[in-house]
């Protein structure tokens, strides 16, 4: 069981912050690994990627969007309560050395998962461009901390209400176009966002990393319900990634993977939801 | 060496099992038999010739005393037989279960020549029961503390038995288990109609009873490595199990609705998804389902397909039913249940619609030909013979290969060319100092008894080790 510490509501409460205990966990979690968990004992199993840790607190940090019943129950819980089973540090660490210019681009909720991996690409010296971008204001998560984690931080809203008027693609561009001297960029976001993004800086030929959240079963390698097509060839996300080469993945068929159980997610949160009234 | 004592004939025929009707069971999880009542089990005791030199012993991995166990049925002393049972085996109720007895003890069973071989797996699976359900589970005493710590990666049938066997030596015992219940391959694939889930926790419960650690959530390679698990422990016994799954490299393989068996079972046993959404976890509940391969993970997972409300359940093989590996019991069980077989059949491509959900396939009509390394005779397309097949859902049971995680996170840790770990097979002593391994991960997928057989033999080579330590 670990303990709830902290929880924070982000983002128009539908993005919510809960620090964890997990000692074990957060003594070995790097950037750009996740866990996998489970709220309670008749939950599914759900990878998070790990927003944060806290080796001498023993705590981690988990940022989750609500989308479905598990994160929606996961919600519900407050301070004091526990979360069943964590399963991780899982997935390869981010692959991070000093390469100069680096962008570090998320989107939605792939902000948390960029945060850590922003703050790590500073660290080892690089320059790091940050952008961050949402639907809408409200929507934006932890603006402060990557603007500290970054050397330079644009900001972008689908519809204006702050920040560049549009899309992060269009910031990419404006920058790509301005400086020559950029070796990767790290896209983390929806699907149809990594897709745009992979697609123009491939016209610009820069390497660019994304990070997958395909379903996942047990997170170790051994179910191959996380297959992605990377190149050509089937790989498994929670093994073999969640980063990979951004110019490399069939989006679509992630896309099409990603929504295998709609039917199935939409009725258990129509129960939960039935039966929290 | 062959048994000259003459024998009369045993008049009384072999038991068999109460079981649910196939077209009842097929729709429920409950488990399949019944079990002997007391009487069944002690007329099907009194077949046994208690023979001076007993081949069943020998043709027990865990070497079991047989004659022994089964005399104390026929005496009506069930707990002693199940105590008897567990001097060689801590998991007598899962081995009577799914141990293949007909090519172990019941092959060489002397009553078989003449009749059939007396029914050891039942007897010893009523004996287990018996005990459990009357709660008088016998804890044997443990030898006084060497202040040896062993730490165990993974908690299936190699690790639970080597656990088992070093407790009772007075060594310091954690199991680290990576998914959220110990048990391995008895909870997340094997079905709870075949092996109740209730039966592997009782198991496992006595071992804790014993003082064995078991800690879950730990996969190791990643939260602790081999290397740190060497500081703090003594001994270190990796039983792994195979754990990744194969696939057929055909196109179309990623299309929704197509599982690895491991996915698909793990869904249904581990996370309870047939119960969805009292379970939170879903599996796709197709209609017309195509499983291949014909081992026992392709009968359980047709079997299961039937039982989430399936009308069709094919399985696809590309060999002929004398070649299927699965134990001929699982067969007849599936087939009783309405699965049917497509032998000497082999896909070639999915398709898909446009949510990206598999519709169907195209298949080969195969002839067998030469026999192949596996001495097997080996399948060949016949030319021009492609047809195609509907099915919604899908599931590759092929076998399954070694999980990279663990041993590409452990340096100095021979593997073979197929990435299964190096482990010497009468000690489990692996390239590395300190770590052992036995099971799946060393020899391929196996069966339970003989990964228990392979932990038994490396928790004594550790045993001698850490006492010349």
């Amino acid at each position: 069981m670990h303990k709830i510490l902290r929880k924070r509501e982000m983002a128009e409460n539908t993005v919510c912050q809960l620090k964890v205990e997990a000692p074990r966990i957060a003594r070995k979690g790097k950037p750009g690994q996740f866990v996998v968990l489970r709220v309670n004992e008749t939950g599914e199993r759900i990878p998070l990627t790990m927003a944060g840790t806290d080796a001498s607190a023993g705590t981690i940090d988990l940022i989750f969007q609500v989308v479905g019943k598990s994160t929606a129950l996961m919600r519900t819980l407050n301070v004091g309560d526990s979360i069943a089973d964590i399963i991780g540090p899982l997935g390869r660490p981010t692959h991070v050395e000093n390469l100069g210019t680096v962008i570090c681009v998320g989107g939605g909720t792939g902000v948390a998962v960029m945060y850590p991996i922003t703050k790590a690409y500073k660290e080892a010296g690089n320059h790091v461009i940050a952008i961050v971008g949402s639907r809408t204001k409200d929507l934006l998560i932890l603006e402060d901390e990557m603007r500290g984690a970054s050397h330079d931080l644009r900001v972008t809203t689908d519809d204006g209400s702050y920040g560049h008027h549009g899309f992060v693609t269009d910031v990419l561009r404006q920058i790509l176009d301005e400086r020559k001297d950029v070796k990767l960029i790290v896209g983390i976001g929806p699907v149809p966002m990594m897709k745009f993004l992979c697609k123009m800086t491939k016209e610009y030929g820069v390497k660019t990393i994304v990070s997958l959240n395909p379903i996942m079963v047990d997170a170790t390698g051994m179910c191959g319900a996380c297959r992605v097509t990377v190149g050509g060839k089937t790989r498994f996300c929670c093994v073999d990634g969640p980063e990979f080469d951004g110019h490399e993945v069939d989006y679509d068929e992630l896309v099409k993977r990603q929504r295998a159980y709609l039917t199935e997610e939409k009725a258990s949160m129509d129960r939960f939801v039935a039966t929290a009234k | 060496m062959a048994e000259k004592e003459k024998k009369e004939k045993p008049k009384v025929p072999r038991q068999k099992m109460p079981e649910q009707e196939p077209k009842v069971r097929a729709k429920n999880f409950n488990e399949v038999p019944f079990g002997y009542t007391p009487e069944l089990a002690q007329l099907e005791a009194s077949r046994c010739l208690q023979c001076k030199k007993p081949k069943c012993i020998e043709g027990c991995p865990v070497e079991i005393d047989i004659p022994a166990f089964v005399k104390l049925i026929l005496d009506g002393d069930f707990i002693g037989a199940a105590r008897k049972l567990k001097e060689r085996n801590s998991l007598p109720a899962v081995c009577g279960r799914v141990c293949p007895q007909e090519d172990q003890c019941e092959k060489v069973c002397i009553v078989g020549k003449k009749d059939q071989p007396v029914a050891v797996g039942r007897l010893e699976r009523f004996a287990a029961d018996w005990e459990r359900a009357k709660g008088e589970v016998f804890v044997p005493e443990k030898a006084p503390s060497t202040g040896k710590k062993v730490a165990v990666a993974g908690s299936g049938p190699a690790g639970l038995t080597l656990a088992g066997d070093l407790i009772l030596k007075g060594h310091e015992v954690t199991i680290f288990e990576a998914l959220h219940k110990p048990g391995g391959v008895l909870i997340y694939g094997i079905p709870e109609f075949r092996l109740p889930k209730e039966i592997v926790q009782a198991e496992v419960n006595y071992l804790e009873r014993l003082g064995v650690k078991v800690e879950c959530n730990c996969v190791i390679g990643r939260i602790e490595t081999v290397d740190e698990l060497l500081q703090e422990y003594d001994a270190v016994f990796l039983g792994l199990g195979a754990g990744l799954p194969q696939f057929m490299n055909i196109p179309g393989e990623n299309l929704c609705g197509l599982y690895s068996a491991n996915e698909y079972l793990t869904r249904s046993n581990l996370m309870k998804a047939y119960l969805f959404p009292q379970y939170d976890t879903p599996i796709a509940r197709g209609k017309n389902v195509a499983v291949f391969g014909a081992g026992n993970v392709a009968m359980d997972s047709a079997r299961t397909a039937l039982r989430l409300g399936a009308d069709t359940v094919r399985i696809i093989y590309r060999r002929s039913r004398d070649e299927m590996p699965a134990r001929i019991e699982e067969v007849h069980h599936a087939e009783e249940e309405g699965v049917q077989f497509y032998l000497l059949t082999a896909p070639t491509r999915f398709f898909g619609n446009d949510n990206g959900w598999v519709t169907g396939m195209e298949c080969l009509r195969m002839e067998l030909g030469e026999p192949d390394e596996s001495g097997r005779r080996r399948p060949v397309p016949i030319k021009g013979s492609e047809f195609q097949l509907d099915c919604d859902m899908a599931v590759v049971a092929i076998g399954a290969g070694a999980n990279p995680l663990l041993p590409t996170t452990t340096p100095g840790l021979e593997l073979n060319k197929r990435g299964y770990i190096v482990a010497d097979l009468e000690t489990g002593k692996t390239s590395k100092p300190g770590v052992w391994a036995g099971g799946d991960i060393v020899t391929g997928s196996a069966t339970v008894i003989l990964a228990m057989g392979a932990g038994r033999k490396a928790g004594n080579s550790i045993q001698e080790y850490l006492m010349s330590k």
